[in-house]
């Protein structure tokens, strides 16, 4: 069937899947329907498990327990090459022996399909490589490697197509290209796409589905704006992207539930609060407070959540500034500001009041600790200069 | 007077570590000179010598080509019974050497360093010392020759002082010379290719025939030169372990240096030797396509 024509691709259905190596347990029963033609994205820091859990869907690894399956077809026993399933590596892995046209032909070859060249050669032209056919994989670029490595697995019709941190070794602008192209190329072949990253802004700005990843079992699954405004547990709130978490106590309860802590209040809509009992960690992402001189308290709408303290810190960033205000029980609050604002700024030293509404804050359960992803969470950040 | 002027210009600097480079390959060439090029002249001059037509049994400085055509009319069988078991032990040593190394490289965990100390350890005792030990082994009463006998599998009821016990020490002789580049060249296979391999549809057979074995070429073609040309003119193994019918080039060659004393058609067989072996190997490289990876 022609490239680009979209055809009936089926469900990649994972339940209860695990794998243990020795004592330690990679990944921890994991059962998740990944929709066909879906971008989906497995993000988590490295060692929570996504590559473990890609190899496994690529048949590379044997689970320790559970089923994979593609539609209503088990292939959790299916060796590597007999799996509906293509993988971009890490490291692409193309055949250094072989010119960049074997390198495509390779799975179709081994399918014993004889007449390959019409199919390589539109692969060719989809990842904008025809010109190069002829050359050995050393002879390219890290991105046209990249697309060949992309080209090689798709020119199979896949029913998944499996990425492992596909982009991991691009440099920024290359990679920003490749997400892109990526999209494009899914859009064009409606093929499944499973795509493991450590990297949340890529996982955010391909994927339609994220799933966030921990210590081997998924912490939270949807779309990726929803996982990002409302996270439902720590880890997720400072993995992806950052978060002020203040942990309080619940003081009333309703259709927005009130918290208190360090003798200030804060509102938040039940539907945000997925605490199960009184303690409750009250978080705001950095870009929803505004950030106000303490005088001008009044100008912030009645009902918003609001923290009074000192700025310790003012970076200027281009599109936004952030400051770190220090709160009276010694906490530091980080705010972003959009710089479209009109006249001065806060400087260092000045007393403030951060505001923000009770639509933005989320309640989570304290029991995992509020420094949960952070340490994970800045490493994926020193990566993307822009997050 | 400016600092400037006192300092050597870049050109002359790099000059003089260009020098330096030359004067430390003086030892090296000078070995190569003294210890190989000198005795090859030497060898091919005594190859083309004539006997003194004054005293007989000695020889003089002459130019006898007939010396190269007597030598090999006459012993042509034993060049080709070289060259026949020499490729046979080649052949016997990649069969049992590729799937050991494919193990160490891809298998063995922590036990590589081990496996590979064990496959050099025979090294360790002396080459005729392990030769002897095999003539023990192949003995007529020994275990392995009266069991294969009650099997009826030995058409001479024997293995010692036949071709089969030749080529056995031959195969047993040079396989770490196998193993080792195989080793080698499988170590630096990415085993993330075979992977993909399996992934792209191929079966283990085929992801073996397409990527691993390709890949590997490099150590193929290192460990077979390495095991056939000193086979090839190895006579220590003919010698103990085969018979008066089994001779092959190297023992030849030795007979004729020390017992008949024949230096011009030792020197010939010697000198032809080399050749032959040269013009094969260079036709064997060139046709597995590897002259740059070796």
């Amino acid at each position: 069937m022609p490239v680009g024509v979209s055809r009936e691709v089926e469900d990649l259905r994972l339940v209860n899947l695990t794998k243990q190596f020795g004592d330690s347990t990679a990944v921890d029963g994991i059962s998740i329907t990944i929709p066909a033609g879906s971008f989906f994205a497995l993000l988590g820091a490295s060692g929570c498990g996504k590559t473990t859990t890609l190899r496994m869907v690529a048949g590379l690894e044997d689970p320790s327990a559970g089923q994979i399956f593609i539609g209503e077809k088990d292939i959790t026993q299916l060796r590597a090459f007999q799996r509906p399933v293509n993988t971009v590596f890490q490291s692409y892995a193309l055949f250094p022996h072989l010119d960049i046209y074997e390198n495509v032909a390779f799975g179709l070859r081994r399918r014993g399909i004889k007449d390959v060249d019409l199919q390589v050669k539109r692969m060719l032209d989809l990842v904008e490589l025809s010109a190069l056919d002829r050359r050995k994989p050393s002879q390219l670029s890290g991105g046209q490697q990249q697309r060949v490595a992309v080209a090689r697995a798709l020119i199979n019709q896949p029913d998944v197509l499996l990425l492992d941190e596909p982009l991991g070794a691009l440099d920024l602008k290359l990679r920003r290209q490749m997400q892109i192209e990526l999209k494009r190329i899914q859009s064009e072949v409606g093929t499944t796409f499973v795509h493991v990253t450590h990297d949340q802004e890529e996982a955010m700005t391909m994927a339609d589905t994220v799933a966030v990843m921990n210590a081997g079992r998924i912490e939270q699954l949807g779309h990726p704006a929803d996982v990002y405004e409302t996270p439902h547990t720590i880890f997720v709130a400072n993995f992806l992207g950052q978060s002020n978490l203040i942990a309080g106590e619940k003081l009333s309860s309703g259709e927005v539930v009130e918290v208190g802590a360090h003798g200030l209040g804060f509102k938040i809509p039940a539907k945000r609060n997925v605490a199960p009992g009184s303690h409750v960690v009250v978080g705001v992402r950095p870009e929803k407070m505004t950030v106000l001189d303490a005088h001008d308290e009044h100008k912030l709408p009645i009902g918003h959540n609001r923290i009074f303290g000192v700025v310790t810190d003012v970076s200027y960033t281009g599109v936004s500034t952030q400051y770190l205000v220090q709160t009276p029980w010694d906490q530091t609050i980080i705010a972003f500001e959009q710089n479209s604002i009109v006249g001065d700024r806060s400087s260092v030293g000045d007393q403030v009041v951060l505001g923000w509404a009770p639509e933005h804050t989320f309640g989570l359960d304290p029991a995992e600790g509020v420094t949960s992803g952070i340490h994970e969470g800045v490493s994926a950040l020193e990566s993307d200069p822009e997050a | 007077m400016p600092a400037i002027a006192n300092t050597p210009n870049i050109a002359e600097v790099s000059q003089r570590k260009s020098r330096v480079a030359y004067w430390l390959l003086i030892p090296g060439l000078a070995w190569l000179a003294f210890f190989f090029v000198v005795p090859l002249v030497t060898l091919f001059m005594t190859s083309l010598q004539t006997e003194s037509t004054t005293s007989p049994g000695k020889y003089v400085p002459g130019f006898q080509l007939s010396n190269y055509t007597d030598a090999i009319s006459e012993y042509w069988p034993q060049f080709l019974r070289s060259f026949l078991y020499a490729g046979l032990a080649t052949g016997f040593a990649l069969l049992i050497a590729y799937p050991l190394a494919y193990f160490i490289a891809f298998k063995a965990g922590n036990w590589r360093s081990l496996m590979l100390v064990l496959v050099v350890a025979p090294s360790f005792a002396s080459f005729l010392l392990r030769t002897y030990a095999w003539k023990t082994i192949l003995a007529d009463d020994g275990a392995v020759t009266s069991t294969l006998n009650s099997m009826h599998l030995l058409p001479d009821g024997r293995i010692l002082n036949t071709g089969i016990a030749v080529v056995a020490g031959l195969t047993y002789n040079f396989l770490p010379f196998m193993v080792l580049p195989l080793y080698a060249a499988l170590d630096k296979v990415d085993y993330r290719l075979i992977e993909a391999g399996n992934d792209l549809y191929g079966s283990p057979q085929q992801v073996f025939r397409k990527v691993t074995w390709p890949l590997s070429m490099p150590g193929v073609v290192a460990g077979t030169l390495l095991t056939f040309i000193p086979a090839a003119g190895d006579f220590i193994n003919a010698e103990l372990l085969g018979s008066t019918k089994d001779k092959m080039i190297g023992n030849v060659i030795q007979t004729n240096f020390i017992e008949f004393r024949d230096y011009p058609t030792a020197s010939a067989l010697s000198f032809a030797l080399m050749a032959v072996i040269l013009v094969m190997v260079l036709s064997y490289i060139r046709r597995s396509g590897t002259e740059d990876l070796v």
